[in-house]
């Protein structure tokens, strides 16, 4: 079973992620609501797939990828974030994430986007 | 504003209520707001807009419409920090898919969220705001552009 880390501001949204239908491969192991919350988090929990936001208080997802990128390297990060534009995929593409999924998804959508990275 | 730019927080609406599964969403006729004081019902998610374009945007609804909204997504807490919440992350969306057509240099904020009184929206001096009005089921709500 796969290890997931849920990271996202919005409440909803990472309880959303956590009950989505479809993920019963995936064991979540923590969720945090902000890139700080979540370096600490995935120091304590190791886990095999985030997903993360980008539009975060404190730390958000753009400064957060590579610090997790580099303490879980083993990782897969999947972006999941209402910033539709190309430019912003690149960039977090470019800083350690492994796919980007746009808000608002649907289930399966979800479903595909973990189920692909895992099976990378 | 052109109809352009307004359409596209009309699509990003419409396409939240899609995605999420709580059915469809009508748009009325968008009008420009008069006076400087915004309108507001009782919850309203702010996104400030920097940038290339400078602002804000806003949605606002009846907490019964948000509650509404949260037990047809699956929630069974309907508490004010989730309904907040909601309101937020609709707000984020409709600012953040405009992305795809305004770009990166569309930068917003985090979600401020505000319950009831209006005080902390500051609509941008030089600009007259663009109300959306919507109907989802029997609920009215607005999304509010104030954008330089």
């Amino acid at each position: 079973m796969k290890r997931l880390m849920i990271v996202d501001d919005s409440l909803i949204i990472r309880r959303r992620i956590k009950r989505a239908h479809g993920l019963e491969d995936f064991s979540v192991v923590g969720t945090a609501a902000d890139g700080e919350q979540a370096v600490s988090l995935a120091r304590q929990t190791d886990p095999d797939l985030i997903t993360i936001d980008l539009t975060m208080p404190n730390m958000d997802g753009i400064e957060a990828i590579p610090i997790l990128a580099s303490i879980c390297p083993n990782a897969r990060i999947l972006v999941v974030s209402a910033l539709a534009d190309k430019a912003t995929a690149i960039k977090a593409l470019s800083r350690g994430a492994h796919g980007f999924l746009c808000k608002p998804f649907t289930d399966q959508e979800l479903h595909s986007a973990l189920t692909e990275l895992a099976s990378d | 504003m052109d109809k352009e730019s307004i359409e596209v927080f009309i699509n990003s609406l419409t396409h939240f209520y899609r995605q999420v599964g709580v059915g469809e969403v009508s748009v009325g006729v968008p009008y420009l707001l008069d006076s400087k004081s915004p309108v507001v019902f009782d919850f309203t998610g702010i996104i400030g807009i920097s940038g290339k374009r400078r602002g804000c945007v806003y949605y606002t609804c009846p907490k019964a419409m948000l509650t509404h909204i949260l037990t047809s997504m699956g929630e069974r807490d309907v508490s004010s920090a989730h309904l907040c919440d909601v309101v937020g992350e609709i707000a984020n969306t409709i600012a953040g898919n405009a992305r795809k057509a305004f770009g990166a240099d569309f930068l917003i904020s985090v979600p401020v969220v505000v319950q009831g009184e209006p005080e902390r929206i500051h609509m941008p001096d030089n600009t007259r705001s663009v109300v959306i009005p919507t109907r989802w089921k029997n609920y009215q709500s607005i999304i509010v552009v104030a954008l330089e």
